[in-house]
């Protein structure tokens, strides 16, 4: 495995509360445990709040972890000294969703490509230029964009410099939080068969992030469901998305909207929302909301179990 | 014959200055939106859906927009020959609309309560406690839980679906006979999306309410209207029923779009991308604003075909010279 994630957890302190604030924590990842192999993409799905990238950003070291363990390529993360640590984010790379607050409008695209090069003392002089053609003639644009500004560019060119930015050091891991959401659709197309393309040539391995099952179930091999900070349903995607066990899971696919007027639809969607991750209910956090919650649903915390066909579930009552 | 339409739109063109210029947004687009019918307008960004209410709304900018030619009705009124001062009493009262983000849309310091009932004192002459109590039961109509307590909270207490309802409220609070819903659940996840999109219909099956639904997302599109009408490049390009859309799209850009939509209901298939962009106002081509990405393009598409109705019924109709050639003309 290139990435190993075990057991994560991470609790932000937020202050809130008018006229008195007080300090509530808030279990953004309670025991987060996935893996991601070369040449992989796998998708992390859920809704607003759910921590999808918040366990993004905590493989990244952009957030620190509380406990657990992330083993990149063998290499224990969380315990690595600064040095080590410049030296594994040359190999993990992110993409954000929005590249334009990504992007430092007064900085050149070629200076923005240029800057990781030099930090990490990888290119000088005019090897620099000749790698920052070749990646962005790798992302689809010519090379003459090295010499102007992000503004000058549309949200799909610009998502193409993000993209070649973090191409520009070699990386082996991608992480994508929600990369092509902003995106209209053709041009999300086209983002989403650049990305498949990079993966299959540089066989580069992806944490995807995405509210968007369909993107998912495009891009991604295998996809983890998230729901108030815990993993509660993961497996290859075709068969999560046909077959979802977990009621969450069923929720999820039955209120995502497909361009078919003779789809039935499956679910009753329950009155309510999810609740806040500051006071998530005992038990399975999903048994408000959920039609076959029964008493130990709201007493004991359901384990992932092993359903077999790589299919894992958090549910007491999944068969 | 069918009941007089709740929306009624002829020829509409509406056109932006840009660097001094005036330039057509949105060509020529006519419709009818019946009373309890949804009819979305889909597209993707720039492509005139928006500004297209807009103008419905009376909402252009002045000196930005304008409305170059066409008609309105809203019920019996014709909008487009009204000032200003007499659209302020339509807006509200005989037409909602419903934004994206309503936290842009609601005052973040007033109550929601007395953002509600806003419209009641000022288009129905309510008293400040009959608006109140109005406001109460359309809190409660658009399912708003322990309404009571929150008539006096703010809208940042809300959730995003919650604001989104509230928004509902304040649009329907005089019951309009047209609804527009610009993106209403794009800011959403998908499970309050689904809530949302539901209350919206329930609300039509009880008050007759016409929407005019403008979307990007065909899947919301399949889920909920009854009719949809593409555009591209400010032009309506395909205008259908529902079910005989997705089941014989015929614009190449109806097949483009749908061709390159990642679907959660099917194996993972090849998507098409749509090359290149939507060319910029001032660089739109004369004639089919779509030509420069067409595969089907043909010499003739430098003229602007018109809008043909295919099929038996006429209510099918499509622009485009290849797939939809006028019936003078087909062999």
């Amino acid at each position: 495995m290139l990435l190993e994630v075990a057991d994560i957890a991470k609790t932000f302190t937020v202050r809130r509360g008018w006229p008195i604030p007080r300090n509530v924590s808030v279990r953004a990842l309670d025991g987060v445990s996935f893996s991601v192999d070369h040449g992989e993409a796998l998708g992390v799905v859920g809704e607003s709040g759910c921590g999808k990238s918040t366990a993004a950003r905590v493989v990244l070291r952009l957030i620190e972890a509380d406990r657990g363990r992330i083993a990149f390529d063998g290499e224990d993360v969380l315990g690595a000294s600064p040095a080590r640590m410049r030296a594994l984010r040359r190999r993990m790379q992110i993409v954000f969703q929005d590249p334009a607050s990504a992007l430092d409008p007064r900085q050149r695209v070629g200076a923005a490509l240029a800057e990781p090069l030099a930090v990490h003392g990888i290119a000088k002089g005019a090897a620099v230029r000749a790698r920052i053609s070749a990646v962005l003639d790798e992302v689809g644009l010519p090379a003459s964009s090295a010499n102007r500004y992000p503004h000058e560019f549309s949200g799909g060119q610009r998502q193409r410099i993000g993209i070649a930015r973090a191409l520009a050091l070699a990386p082996d891991l991608i992480i994508a939080d929600e990369p092509v959401s902003a995106l209209d659709v053709s041009v999300q197309a086209q983002i989403l068969l650049l990305l498949a393309e990079l993966k299959r040539r540089r066989r580069l391995a992806f944490v995807f992030v995405s509210h968007d099952l369909g993107v998912v179930r495009h891009f991604c091999e295998r996809t983890v469901v998230m729901y108030l900070g815990r993993i509660i349903e993961s497996g290859p995607t075709g068969a999560l998305f046909d077959a979802p066990k977990h009621p969450y899971t069923q929720l999820l696919r039955g209120a995502s909207p497909v361009p078919d007027p003779e789809a039935e639809k499956r679910v009753l969607i329950p009155e309510g929302e999810p609740p806040s991750p500051v006071a998530p209910p005992p038990g399975c956090h999903f048994n408000p909301r959920c039609p076959f919650a029964t008493n130990i649903c709201r007493e004991i915390a359901p384990p992932l179990r092993d359903m077999g066909a790589g299919r894992v579930v958090a549910c007491h009552h999944a068969t | 014959m069918t009941a007089s339409p709740a929306l009624s739109v002829r020829g509409l063109t509406t056109s932006l200055r840009i660097e001094g210029a005036w330039h057509d947004a949105v060509r020529d687009v006519s419709f009818d939106l019946a009373p309890g019918e949804t009819l979305a307008l889909v597209g993707e960004s720039g492509c005139g859906k928006s500004l297209t209410a807009m103008t419905i709304m009376g909402l252009l900018p002045a000196g930005i927009g304008r409305l170059t030619s066409g008609s309105v009705r809203i019920g019996e009124i014709d909008t487009s020959a009204l000032e200003d001062s007499a659209m302020e009493h339509i807006r509200g009262d005989a037409i909602g609309m419903i934004f994206q983000e309503p936290m842009s849309s609601l005052n973040p310091v007033l109550k929601v309560g007395f953002q509600i009932a806003e419209p009641l004192i000022y288009h129905r002459a309510m008293s400040r406690r009959a608006a109140r109590r109005r406001s109460l039961e359309l809190m409660e109509l658009v399912r708003i839980p322990a309404a009571a307590e929150r008539l006096d909270a703010y809208p940042h207490q809300f959730s995003g679906g919650m604001r989104q309802r509230v928004m509902i409220a304040l649009a329907i609070a005089c019951s309009p006979q047209v609804l527009i819903a610009d993106e209403p659940t794009t800011a959403l996840d998908v499970t309050v999306q689904a809530q949302v999109l539901e209350l919206l219909n329930g609300l039509q099956r009880e008050q007759g309410l016409g929407i005019l639904l403008i979307t990007h997302n065909l899947g919301v599109v399949a889920g909920n209207a009854q009719r949809v009408m593409v555009m591209y490049g400010g032009d309506v390009v395909e205008s259908a029923p529902v079910h005989e859309f997705f089941a014989s799209p015929r614009h190449p850009y109806s097949v483009a779009l749908l061709a390159a939509m990642p679907r959660v209901d099917r194996p993972a298939s090849d998507l098409a991308p749509i090359p290149g962009q939507v060319p910029s106002l001032v660089t739109m081509p004369d004639g089919c604003r779509y030509q420069g990405r067409c595969p089907l393009r043909i010499e003739r598409c430098a003229t602007l075909p018109p809008l043909v109705a295919i099929g038996d019924t006429g209510r099918h109709q499509v622009r485009c010279w290849v797939t939809a050639p006028p019936a003078s003309e087909a062999s």
